[in-house]
């Protein structure tokens, strides 16, 4: 039951996103302000739910070079920085991780 | 020399050939949505959702960057209402999609429309956003994107699917570090929007602001964190385009 709120309401959310200006056919302009905000909404909300994840992999801070998340984090922006292509960037980081976690036993 | 129809007169020739155009020019962006995919599937029991919820919500929601967090979310307790809080601000990135294809699409009856927009993915936006950006006859070109959202739609049921599966059969899986796939994708998302000052202070912001807040109450330092980020790269762009603007006064 839980379940089916929970789909109903992420669906209810996505949809309207997407469909609002479609609905609307281009009869509201946003103002230019809330225009340049949203060009930052992708990548920070992305930060926002990467940096915990790989900071605190087990709940709690760990800056340390022997943090496979970490690492493995700094060689895929690396890679993305150098290859600016996304399936070399998550191949890279992915093997990385691996290596570290599991060739190491980090 | 090119024959003009009317949209009711175009023979099917040209609806199929732009349907399987979209669904090939997806190609390349399946092969990497389909990890993910079969990791949202893995993950989906050990974080709290039944196989039938991961199904339907691939299904339904069709939205993966979300769904992701969703089952982040679940695992740590979050309240149903925060959830859906959190997938509406992750997932507003695609009205900026369809503020660019809306004029391209505005011709087309509501159900279209509506179909579109549930099938708008940034995978869906990439490719056909190629196609509009092409010459020549365009009044088949929803016919593509039909194309492309079909192929990403059944991939990502299909790999979810795939996903549960094998999460059943290795039920060791989840301890694997799996979910490093979605920081890690959501990393290679990330570093192409770093071109600016603003851009690059809003997700530093936003990253340390998440680290320090995670501990707050149904995870809402995410949200937190990123309206302070946004608000932050706001500022600063406003304030480097007053300067610029004032060096051209004088």
């Amino acid at each position: 039951m839980n379940e089916t709120f929970l789909i109903g309401g992420m669906f209810a959310v996505t949809f309207s996103v997407r469909y609002v200006l479609f609905a609307m056919a281009g009869k509201v302009k946003f103002p230019p302000w809330l225009n340049r905000a949203l060009e930052f909404v992708p990548p920070v909300v992305l930060m926002a739910i990467i940096a915990p994840n790989v900071t605190m992999p087990k709940g709690e801070l760990w800056l340390s070079p022997l943090n496979p998340w970490l690492i493995a984090s700094v060689v895929a922006v690396i890679t993305a920085l150098i290859r600016k292509d996304l399936l070399t960037t998550i191949v890279v980081g992915m093997l990385t991780f691996a290596g570290l976690r599991f060739g190491l036993g980090m | 020399m090119s024959t003009q129809y009317s949209c009711a007169e175009q023979p099917p020739s040209r609806r199929a050939s732009e349907f399987f155009a979209g669904a090939s020019a997806t190609v390349p962006l399946l092969v990497g949505a389909a990890p993910f995919g079969i990791i949202f599937g893995t993950l989906a029991e050990p974080n709290g959702l039944s196989a039938l919820g991961a199904i339907a919500m691939s299904l339904i929601v069709f939205a993966g960057a979300s769904q992701f967090i969703a089952l982040g979310l679940l695992a740590a307790g979050a309240s149903i209402p925060i959830i859906i809080a959190t997938t509406f601000i992750v997932n507003f990135r695609h009205i900026l999609y369809s503020a660019n294809l809306v004029a391209k699409v505005r011709h087309l009856p509501h159900y279209w429309r509506a179909l579109m927009a549930f099938g708008l993915t940034d995978e869906t936006f990439a490719a056909v956003n190629n196609r509009y950006q092409q010459q020549g006859n365009l009044q088949q070109a929803h016919w593509f994107y039909l194309g492309s959202f079909l192929a990403m739609y059944t991939n990502w049921v299909f790999c979810t699917y795939i996903g549960l599966t094998l999460g059943n059969i290795f039920p060791q899986m989840q301890n694997w570090g799996l979910d490093f796939a979605m920081s890690v994708t959501f990393l290679g998302m990330v570093v192409p929007y770093l071109k600016t000052k603003p851009m690059l202070v809003a997700v530093l912001v936003a990253a340390v602001l998440a680290i320090v807040s995670h501990d707050l109450p149904h995870k809402l330092g995410l949200l937190l964190s990123a309206f302070s980020g946004i608000a932050v790269g706001l500022s600063l762009m406003m304030l480097e385009n007053r300067k610029k603007k004032q060096q051209v006064g004088q």
